[in-house]
């Protein structure tokens, strides 16, 4: 595995693994923004950051010269073997994969799963509300999409440890550890070629189904290929993308108490609390490769080099967001970029903004009054997913 | 006194954020794949002004656009 040196010189050669990005990547944001609107390192083969909205913007709508081929920033870049359509397509292809899959995440479809997932929140926090004390990314955020994306794959939701095993191998270990990538991707498909069999004699009413049923322009079923490519998708971009916004959300709830108590007092608050916590606390950095010389920003982007399109500095830029290092429950105004922009916009955002809702909605229902433990420590994820893997809180149930 | 506001969504621009619909239901729908239209011919009935310039100033894609009549 490639070494990974310290940090000395941000500007010229960051690395969005470095322990000080992890634990709070924000002031190095400003830093980099401040110098200019897309940095680069030669670390991860070569890679750029955009800094500023207005530079990730330019990126995300220009498919000429930036393939979605490869979504993730590694040490290496192997041949293309396991494509997960449609977030790993360009166009022309990209249009109608992606049309099979946004019909069972329209905002109406996400309503109908609500209930149960309100069921998840409240059997979850059954099991820890009498200790007074919880880890609550181990034992609730964690938990609340992985078993809400297994009930609408229709997979049992008592497989999510094996789910959460598997992300943490291609997002977290997979960046500097191409076996553990693979082995997980292997194992991913060997789980879901089974659950493909089964329904062949035995047809369901879920998303595997809907697949599988799924026909293109002419009229033929979709490969093997590409129904095992979307699954693998759905199952790694549903789980620990909401379970790191959920966790921020929370974080930042323990630690404001006057944010809490007024989201407690005036509920009707919800909606933009939630819109606020995406952009301030963005979970998600997707990648590009560039395929052809051009310039971002005034910026010349050269092929060769992959590109960390980080919705999360975009959405910290002060140019485009008044008090942008601020988090303001009540913001009216706010074009965040959390779930993307342009054609990759991402398919589940209704069902992450209804998680994150119902999940915050419940705990404060329940556990009005919590805050940060100071006997425990708050440790972030590493990678190109940002969120608390460990959140030790205190409270008085009710 | 002003005239009366007109919404249009560019299908071309539209993603599918569906953040229009959840602020300002009255104005706008969505289809089958969640990508957004306005209600109707787009006019603004009295008293929705804000709700319209609410949802432009939100959309992710500056998909809407509002003109005066």
């Amino acid at each position: 595995m490639p070494e990974h040196p310290p940090v000395s010189d941000w500007v010229h050669d960051f690395d969005h693994t470095d322990p000080r990005w992890t634990e709070n990547p924000f002031p190095i944001w400003d830093e980099l923004r401040n110098e200019c609107p897309v940095v680069h390192t030669k670390r991860f083969l070569g890679c750029y950051l955009p800094t500023t909205y207005q530079a990730v913007k330019e990126i995300a709508y220009d498919t000429e010269h930036f393939s979605s081929r490869r979504v993730i920033v590694r040490d290496v870049r192997p041949p293309i073997t396991n494509t997960a359509p449609p977030i790993t397509s360009d166009p022309p292809e990209h249009k109608p994969a992606k049309q099979l899959l946004l019909p069972p995440f329209t905002p109406d479809a996400m309503k109908k799963l609500e209930p149960r997932v309100r069921e998840i929140c409240n059997e979850l926090i059954d099991e820890f509300i009498e200790d007074g004390k919880c880890d609550a990314a181990a034992r609730y955020t964690k938990n609340i999409p992985v078993r809400a994306i297994a009930h609408m794959l229709g997979i049992p939701e008592k497989d999510s440890d094996l789910f959460i095993k598997w992300i943490h191998e291609i997002l977290e270990l997979g960046i500097k550890d191409d076996s553990a990538l693979m082995r997980a991707v292997h194992e991913m498909t060997a789980y879901f070629a089974g659950h493909i069999e089964a329904r062949k004699n035995n047809p369901t009413d879920d998303l595997i189904s809907t697949m599988m049923n799924a026909r293109d322009k002419d009229g033929q079923p979709l490969s093997d290929m590409h129904v095992l490519g979307s699954l693998r998708l759905l199952l790694i971009a549903g789980i620990d993308t909401t379970w790191s916004g959920i966790g921020s959300s929370l974080w930042h709830l323990a630690k404001t108490p006057a944010d809490r108590d007024r989201l407690i007092a005036e509920p009707e608050l919800m909606p933009t609390a939630i819109e606020e916590f995406l952009r301030a606390y963005s979970p998600v950095t997707m990648a590009r490769e560039v395929m052809k010389e051009t310039t971002i920003s005034g910026c010349p982007v050269k092929p060769g080099n992959m590109v960390l399109l980080s919705f999360p500095a975009a959405n910290r830029d002060p140019a485009m967001f008044p008090d942008a290092d601020k988090v303001v429950i009540d913001r009216k105004e706010n074009r965040h970029a959390a779930f993307g922009l342009g054609i990759h916009r991402c398919v589940g955002s209704n069902l992450a903004r209804m998680e994150m809702t119902v999940a915050i909605e419940e705990w404060l229902k329940r556990i009005p009054d919590f805050k940060l433990d100071p006997a425990g420590e708050v440790k972030w994820s590493e990678g190109t997913v940002r969120g608390p893997r460990q959140l030790p809180v205190l409270f008085k149930g009710k | 006194m002003a005239g009366k506001l007109k919404i249009r969504v560019d299908q071309d621009k539209c993603q599918g954020h569906a953040r229009c619909k959840s602020l300002a239901p009255e104005l706008f729908n969505l289809d089958e794949f969640g990508n957004a239209h306005e209600i109707g011919d787009g006019t603004v009935p009295a008293g929705l002004e804000d709700k319209a310039w609410l949802a432009q100033t939100n959309c992710p894609e500056n998909a809407i656009e509002v003109t005066e009549e």
